[in-house]
């Protein structure tokens, strides 16, 4: 209990940022259910919707600029998807990720010309940017909403892939490609939507991680990217709830050990735990061990 | 013991010695054009030197272009040749600059450099060739340990956990209590490093070609068969945990020399500047030149530096003509430009500049020998 | 007195619950050529797979020559999902990876063949005289195994010209025609200098005229190279053609063995090949 109370603010935002690196993290997980593909670009994307937020905002209300951002972000995944990983479906899989951060590079360039590499402030949204006491903790009402909100579109997603016919096809696709393409599945807009709804939780995921950190810079997206990455690993990766318990799970400890005073290590932290469960469960918490047939 | 035995037993017999002396002249023979080259190329660079003033963009770009050759030849050894897709360059590269930067700062210099520190922990140096076996070795120690665990898994989580090592160890290197040691977040500098162009030739020409030994090496086919098809490799009796750890063990090695060699050319360090964008640059240098063509690989690395140094500095400017303005142009759009043109070749030129092919002297002049043979053919039609 | 090459024991191997072989006991004798039949998804492949230790089996061993190679019972999750018989008696594990089994002396090929297709026919050879060389990679980087080398190199070539390859040695061994590169499999095989070769489906795709020759040309080197054969193959002139004895799959299980003769009479055969009348 008495560690509880100490560090309840950072058990806090332990789960406030693991509820916002699942939302990144289910972006990385179905992308690679389907194409077996790091989209090492998803963190840049994550980030770009935050300079769109910044740059929204500073011309239309929020009503106006929060849609378009998300607009915006979900376009981006599209085009990405269309102009540097569809013309790369049939060659080897090396080339696709080397597109990958290709991608990532050129949007971490781009936001750097843009901005002259200056870090940006992010916008007050009113009501989540505002702060709240739980117990002994001040923080910050989007720390509640965070893990709520997460939860809803989550079960959303898991509805979505379970009960509807594009929901079907993605599960088609991710045991296997070939044979889903031979059965009609039009495989390119499957891909393209799976595109478009981890574009749209990144979004989600970058207006929620952007009001606690309050600022925007071109390589902002570079770290949760990797750590929501790690989270798709530890929960095994293609599995959408294990994805979101490996989130939750790094963004508390990563917490709890900035608490604890070791605040360097808490990004070493992250990929500590990934070469742990790789070696001791390589297939990660709910993943399925797959044979490859010779 | 008879004669024949003990020469079975791998002892050198006088007739053993000549015979290897003997294969030795040979391949000197054989490739004496190459040899004249590479001499020819020692001395245009050493009369450059002494025509041009020292601060030249050329010799920037022919030292930086030589390290960067060197680092990327050693990721293509990792991802070309061997096909494990290693995103730890840079990590790699820090670890070495930071051990040849620790063991050679001078004594004296000590006190200065780690000012916060009490002029840091360790009292002595060591000779810059040895401090920059050191450097690989060092890497090649961390690399060792990460393949551990890592390699026995699919390509796909080396990327991963190389890169998220990467970021580790520039987080470690900053940290304070280790302050003594690395001098925390703070600059190292004062070490000895180069002024000459030679020298990074001559580092990085070594470095080359001992990878290019290895690459053609038994060793090296059973490095390409496990990347052309690991199950049948393995059928052919090669052990791929161990192979494929040599072969990461190796290019870390190589990038550790490399990040030393990067340091003497700065003059100064800091863990901070070790980003992943760094590595993604020697990817792309990579990816450019061929993936699996070191000839492609060191000349993709002159083009890079020459164009992001000096070529394209000019982007980065803004630019009036009279009262006119250029569009665009201002700073972080010459990496814009670049990005693109990465994409571009990434996208539609997916073999690079030499796909699997290699720049060979036998390739050059057979290269003349053909535009020579036409034209006599031309004049005699 | 035969001498026992390959043993396998209640060799059983379950991909979750699928049952892809089940307690599968063979023999093989030194000099033999035996043959591994059965309907396509019989576990044939599998078997192949279990023995070189590709897969690990769920339960039983693989003896060869004598020494226990592979054993496994089932752990974990897999006790559980196990369909076979539980018998107390736990088998140690061993669970060798390929390479250690093919530098014993067992060498194969594969059902759809598996080539280094970027490299050339003499390199496809010489890459598998890697394994046996004593160098270590410093000696081999500064060419002081140059003697090593130049034998392997050598005794490669060799090969190549006795099968026929000398003159594509220069090619990328993906340009070669199909008939070709299943030459080129069998070779690379022979340059591990195994005594047993497994071959899966050697004559695939292969009409009668190409089968014929594959027949003889597996018996020469049977004989040549000391060999015992185990192969897995569909057509029956072949099999029944050159094989010592035959045994018979069907759906993980062993239905059938016994000379080319007993077995072609064998009724259960019969009926797993042609399949058996509903009403019958």
């Amino acid at each position: 209990m008495e560690f509880i109370n100490t560090n309840l603010p950072y058990i806090l935002a332990g789960i406030s940022v693991g509820g916002q690196y699942a939302l990144i993290s289910i972006g990385y997980t179905m992308v690679y259910g389907i194409l077996r593909l790091i989209n090492f670009a998803h963190g840049d994307i994550f980030m770009v919707a935050g300079f769109a937020m910044v740059y929204l905002s500073a011309t239309s209300p929020l009503y106006i600029s929060i849609p378009f951002t998300i607009i915006i972000t979900v376009l981006l995944g599209f085009v990405v998807e269309r102009v540097a990983y569809k013309p790369l479906r049939s060659a080897p899989r090396m080339s696709i990720m080397i597109s990958a951060i290709g991608v990532s590079y050129f949007l971490q360039n781009c936001a750097w010309y843009v901005t002259s590499g200056l870090a940006k402030q992010y916008p007050k949204i009113p009501w989540i940017g505002d702060s709240i006491s739980i117990g002994s903790a001040t923080t910050k009402i989007v720390t509640v909403i965070t893990p709520i909100l997460t939860f809803i579109l989550v079960i959303a997603l898991v509805l979505l892939i379970k009960y509807t016919k594009i929901g079907m096809a993605m599960r088609a696709m991710a045991k296997d490609f070939e044979t889903s393409q031979l059965m009609g599945v039009k495989i390119n807009s499957v891909i393209s939507f799976t595109f478009i709804i981890g574009s749209f939780l990144a979004a989600i995921g970058s207006l929620l991680y952007f009001t606690n950190y309050t600022t925007v810079t071109p390589i902002a997206g570079a770290m949760p990217g990797l750590k929501a990455f790690v989270a798709a690993v530890f929960g095994g990766i293609g599995s959408i709830p294990g994805a979101v318990i490996g989130a939750f799970i790094i963004g508390i400890c990563e917490n709890i050990i900035k608490g604890l005073g070791w605040t360097t290590f808490s990004d070493a932290f992250t990929f500590a735990l990934l070469i742990i469960i790789l070696v001791a469960k390589p297939t990660g918490l709910f993943g399925e061990k797959s044979t490859d047939k010779v | 013991m008879s004669e024949k035995n003990r020469s079975l037993n791998g002892v050198i017999t006088p007739q053993r010695k000549n015979e290897f002396f003997k294969s030795v002249l040979g391949f000197i023979r054989k490739n004496w054009v190459g040899f004249a080259l590479i001499a020819a190329m020692f001395a245009v660079i050493f009369i450059l030197e002494q025509i041009l003033p020292s601060s030249s963009m050329l010799f920037v770009v022919l030292k930086k272009g030589a390290i960067y050759a060197l680092v990327a030849v050693s990721m293509n050894l990792l991802n070309g040749f061997t096909g494990l897709f290693s995103l730890g360059q840079a990590g790699f590269m820090l670890i070495g600059s930071y051990t040849y930067a620790i063991f050679t700062i001078p004594l004296e210099a000590r006190d200065a450099v780690y000012q916060y520190f009490n002029g840091g922990i360790i009292k002595f140096t060591v000779p810059v060739p040895v401090a920059l076996i050191m450097a690989g070795l060092a890497a090649a120690i961390f690399a060792y340990l990460i393949g551990l665990p890592v390699l026995r898994l699919k390509s796909d989580y080396l990327a991963i956990a190389t890169l998220g090592f990467a970021e580790i160890i520039r987080a470690v290197f900053q940290w304070d209590k280790l302050g003594p040691v690395t001098n925390g977040s703070n600059l190292l500098k004062r070490f000895p490093s180069f002024s000459s162009t030679l020298y990074p030739f001559f580092v990085s020409g070594i470095c080359i070609t001992i990878i290019v030994l290895l690459i053609n090496s038994s060793y090296g086919r059973a490095f390409k068969a496990i990347r052309d098809d690991e199950i049948a490799a393995e059928a052919m009796g090669i052990n791929l945990a161990k192979h494929k750890q040599l072969s990461f063990t190796i290019s870390s090695f190589f990038a550790g020399v490399g990040g030393a060699l990067l340091a003497m050319y700065q003059t100064t360090v800091q863990a901070a500047a070790f980003k992943s964008s760094m590595t993604y640059e020697i990817l792309l240098i990579v990816v450019i030149g061929g993936i699996g063509s070191v000839t492609g690989s060191i000349l993709s690395s002159f083009l890079f530096i020459a164009s992001s140094e000096w070529w394209l500095r000019f982007l980065d400017d803004e630019t009036y003509i009279g009262s006119f303005r250029v569009p665009l142009l201002a700073s972080g759009f010459r990496k814009v430009v670049f990005s693109i043109v990465i994409m571009i070749v990434v996208l539609f030129y997916r073999q690079g500049i030499m796909g699997t092919k290699e720049i060979s002297v036998d390739a050059i002049l057979r290269f003349f020998r053909k535009l020579f043979g036409k034209e006599s053919r031309e004049e005699a039609a | 007195m035969t001498e026992n090459i390959l043993h396998t024991e209640k060799l059983t191997m379950q991909f979750g619950g699928v049952v892809a072989l089940y307690n599968l006991t063979i023999d093989v004798n030194k000099g033999e050529i035996v043959a591994l039949i059965g309907p396509n998804g019989a576990g044939k492949t599998t078997a192949f797979n279990c023995i070189t230790g590709v897969y690990e089996p769920t339960y039983g061993s693989v003896t060869f020559c004598g020494e226990t190679i592979v054993s496994n019972h089932p752990q974990g999750k897999m006790k559980k999902m196990y369909l076979g018989e539980k018998d107390s008696e736990k088998l140690k594990v061993i669970r060798p990876t390929p390479d250690k089994i093919t530098k014993l002396g067992i060498a194969r090929t594969f059902q759809n063949i598996r080539l280094f297709n970027s490299l050339t026919v003499f390199e496809n050879v010489l890459v598998a005289k890697h394994m046996r060389a004593k160098q270590n990679v410093l000696t081999a980087t500064l060419r002081l195994n140059w003697r090593e080398e130049k034998r392997a190199r050598e005794e490669s070539l060799a090969l190549l010209e006795e099968q026929g390859l000398l003159q594509y040695k220069d090619e990328l061994a993906s340009s070669l025609p199909y008939g070709l590169q299943r030459r080129l499999e069998i070779s690379r095989a022979l340059a591990t200098e195994p005594k047993l070769l497994l071959l899966d489906e050697p004559a695939a795709g292969m009409n009668p005229q190409e089968t014929q020759e594959l027949a003889e040309f597996i018996v020469k080197i049977k004989n040549k190279y000391d060999l015992t054969i185990l192969m897995i193959e569909h057509h029956m002139d072949l099999v029944m053609k050159i094989s010592n004895r035959i045994y018979v799959l069907d759906f993980g299980k062993l239905i059938a063995h016994g000379t080319p003769a007993e077995v072609q009479k064998n009724q259960r055969v019969i009926d797993a090949y042609l399949g058996v009348a509903e009403d019958a």
